[in-house]
């Protein structure tokens, strides 16, 4: 009698494999995007404002990173690929040249806007402003002490600049898998790195000062907080001496919490994170397969309602997100190349 | 006992007066004994305690940060159903209806509460006490019945996530303008409101009749409830006949040799091996070379069914293995062929056991993510699945995606839907203890 059943469902298994492999081998009527945890919000808000439409399916947005999402992404045409990738930052070209390897030469590069990152702490600790420099003397692995790099000698704000606090440097982030540690680096630690002169002198030779600038000490000065920037929040209110970095949206969620640092004398203000005068901000894109738009419905409408005013624009629903928009003339770019499909050339 | 036998033939020879139970030494051993004894009791007490406090304390965290979600802030609207923003008196094409700008409706229903609002960016502020979805309320409300068009519907709608935290509690009123969420303006709608009895805490049934939102008052459950319920049917149709199957060759046919030594000791290190590597294999095998959909309740299932197989199998095997060999023989005995022996005997006595680790093992699929990452089914999708094929995600997932979440409003929705989530597992697990009282024979 178990064996029957065994076999009926075994038989069944079978059938049922094969009647999806044909499925998927057929078109698919719901678009799919992967990619950056940080776009996600956003992209799927605008999914969600799409299929409330009613004409076509909700899409279908996962959250693989951007790395992880411009792999499937470029994994080939059909519909078992991808259609949309999102990015928190621009594809490499090593990554548009797999893309090409598997047949998928037409991209179409959409700027959706900026996100800030921020550098915060409790409100019941003291509102304290940084400079770039700051922060890179107090999260670098090695810092300059006359003339010479040494192992990260700050244990308390003070110890770099008297004004600062006399509390212990804490300071809790992203892991290096996610795309905001990476945008961290680049624009922070190499931008704060740059700043301090005595690292040039100590040293000269330009691809050992590059890994020095973006090395973070690994010493307990700053914590590994996970991917969930919530996580962060939390820990930031019960310790009031810690300070977090995360993305604008949730500071902005959070407000009544949290105070964010000054850096180099920009508050992570909308307008200035907009403008780019805040120092740590950058953009956030979207890549669309031009071999799908057509193929699989809704694509054309779906970067539409996407690039749409009311989305994208300074008041739009993105921005209830947390998205900082683009400037006037980059929105009105962005839109024309969503509705010509311009392939990216980098 | 032993050492007590061993001394005893030692000290009779010594002190003839005093027996040997009276002596000093007996009574310090003695002592000693009930001194371990009772720190082993302690030790006992203490681990048990710890646990009970660790679990009290999980519990007492998650409802109470989530009981609240199970309650949402309406607001009720008295609007006109204006025909010439919606559609004809008398029509009744749905399509036609939905079409209609309820939208305005809502705002100039609003806008006729506070008629001293006329700034622009202010009206902006007002209207956003209302929730996005509740223009889709509305319309939905009238395509129920389109009789409605044209005439004035009094009808409650759900409110903004942030007028919804203020009305729990979780935003302070007294803070200053910029560092709060909800804006004076809104405050101020909020207390009119409130002393017109027009807004109200009502249970949340959105969070179990809807699928996911980026907008914490419109996110719901049931995607994620059908999702997981698809996938656990197609784990089940998979993992429990071919386990129970399975077991019953290892346990009652299977030759015992250097095969089936190692078929057993591979099924038993399966059971051990890390979750995400189901997935990759499902990656690997069942999306990559099947060409089966990604995020898919079919695909998931199949992957589950993977990582439940060994579970499933070992059960099985302890609970044949647990009856009696006698019965076999019995059976046997009056002419039984070997297979009528086990299913007929064997097999209904260990159904029981059987059953217990099945649900227990489904239990486990249910709580599971890390194998559902790589086939694509850590994703927000909105729609309610309706087939196997359809995109579809898990509680476990849901809970996982809420809780990265910036809105403030989903942190008490993550909590209510881990309670959710911990419900359907009390309810599976008390399943299977009464399964076992009620079924289960003891020998």
């Amino acid at each position: 009698m178990t064996h029957k059943l065994a076999l009926a469902a075994a038989a069944a298994a079978v059938a049922l494999v094969g009647a999806a492999g044909a499925a998927n081998a057929q078109a698919r009527d719901q678009i799919r995007a992967v990619g950056s945890s940080t776009v996600f919000p956003f992209t799927t808000a605008a999914a969600e404002a799409f299929g409330k439409g009613g004409q076509f399916k909700t899409p279908v947005v996962e959250s693989t990173g951007t790395g992880g999402g411009l792999k499937l992404f470029c994994g080939g045409v059909g519909p078992q690929h991808a259609d949309i990738a999102n990015a928190s930052r621009r594809i490499k070209a090593s990554e548009v040249e797999s893309c090409a390897k598997n047949g998928v030469t037409e991209i179409t590069e959409l700027k959706i806007g900026f996100d800030g990152i921020v550098i915060a702490n409790s409100k019941k600790a003291k509102h304290v402003d940084l400079t770039l420099a700051q922060v890179w003397k107090a999260l670098a692995k090695e810092v300059p002490v006359d003339g010479k790099m040494v192992a990260n000698p700050y244990q308390k704000w003070s110890d770099i600049d008297p004004s600062l606090p006399a509390t212990e440097i804490e300071v809790m982030g992203p892991p290096p898998t996610s795309g905001t540690r990476d945008a961290f680096n680049e624009l922070a630690m190499e931008g704060g790195c740059h700043k301090v002169a005595e690292v040039k002198a100590a040293l000269p030779d330009d691809k050992a000062r590059a890994k020095a600038c973006m090395a973070i000490r690994e010493d307990g000065a700053f914590v590994e907080a996970g991917e969930n920037d919530n996580l962060i929040v939390q820990k930031l209110v019960a310790n009031p001496n810690a300070f977090g970095v995360f993305g604008y949206s949730f500071l902005d969620q959070n407000k009544d919490k949290l105070q964010a640092a000054k850096i180099d004398g920009v508050a992570p203000e909308y307008k200035d994170i907009a403008s780019g005068k805040y120092p740590v901000a950058r953009s956030l894109y979207v890549y669309i397969k031009n071999a799908h738009a057509g193929v699989i419905p809704g694509i054309r409408e779906f970067i539409a309602e996407y690039t749409s005013e009311r989305a994208m624009g300074e008041d739009g629903y993105l921005a209830d997100k947390g998205l900082i928009s683009l400037p006037k003339a980059e929105r009105d770019a962005t839109r024309a190349s969503a509705i010509n499909l311009t392939p990216v050339k980098l | 006992m032993t050492d007590l036998v061993e001394t005893g033939t030692r000290s009779v020879g010594s002190s003839a007066s005093k027996s040997y139970y009276q002596g000093d030494a007996f009574a310090a051993r003695l002592r000693q004994r009930y001194a371990a004894e009772r720190n082993f009791k302690i030790a006992g007490y203490a681990s048990i305690g710890i646990a009970a406090v660790m679990l009290v304390v999980l519990l007492s965290t998650i409802i109470g940060q989530g009981y609240t979600a199970f309650w949402q802030t309406r607001i009720q609207i008295e609007a006109t159903i204006d025909p010439a923003e919606v559609a004809p008196v008398g029509t009744t094409d749905r399509t036609k209806i939905s079409q209609g700008n309820f939208n305005k409706l809502l705002r100039d229903a609003l806008a006729a509460q506070f008629p001293d609002i006329t700034d622009r960016s202010d009206r902006r502020k007002m209207y956003d006490v209302l929730s996005s979805g509740a223009a889709y309320e509305l319309a939905d409300a009238v395509m129920e019945n389109p009789a409605l068009i044209g005439q004035k519907v009094k009808l409650w709608v759900t409110a903004s996530d942030d007028v919804d935290q203020l009305m729990k509690g979780y935003i302070e009123r007294d803070a200053r303008e910029e560092n709060r969420k909800v804006n004076d303006i809104q405050l101020r709608v909020v207390d009119k409101l409130t002393a017109d009895k027009n807004i109200a805490l009502q249970f949340n049934d959105t969070l179990f009749t809807r699928g996911d939102s980026r907008e914490p008052e419109m996110a719901g459950l049931w995607g994620s409830i059908k999702g997981s319920f698809l996938t656990l049917l197609v784990t089940m149709f998979l993992a429990v006949p071919i386990g129970v199957s399975a077991a019953i060759y290892l346990e009652e046919f299977a030759p015992k040799n250097k095969l089936t030594d190692f078929i057993e000791v591979n099924i038993n290190n399966l059971a051990a091996v890390p979750s995400i590597v189901y997935g990759l294999l499902g990656l690997a095998v069942f999306l990559n070379f099947f060409g089966m959909p990604r995020s898919a309740p079919l695909v998931g299932g199949v992957v589950l069914a993977l990582m439940t197989l060994p579970i499933i199998i070992i059960a099985s095997r302890a609970a044949l293995k647990a009856v009696p060999p006698s019965i076999r023989d019995a059976a046997l005995g009056v002419g039984a062929s070997p297979l009528q022996a086990v299913l007929h005997h064997r097999l209904p006595l260990a159904m029981p056991g059987i059953l217990t680790g099945t649900i227990l093992g489904m239990a486990h699929a249910l709580g599971e993510t890390a194998p559902l990452l790589m086939i694509g089914m850590v994703a927000f999708i909105v729609d309610i699945p309706g087939g196997f094929t359809d995109s579809a995600t898990l509680l476990p997932v849901q809970i996982y995606m809420w809780a990265d979440s910036p809105e403030r409003a989903f942190t008490e929705r993550t909590s209510a839907a881990i309670l959710v989530l911990l419900g359907f597992l009390v309810m599976m697990n008390g399943l299977a203890v009464f399964l076992r009282k009620k079924f289960e024979r003891r020998w």
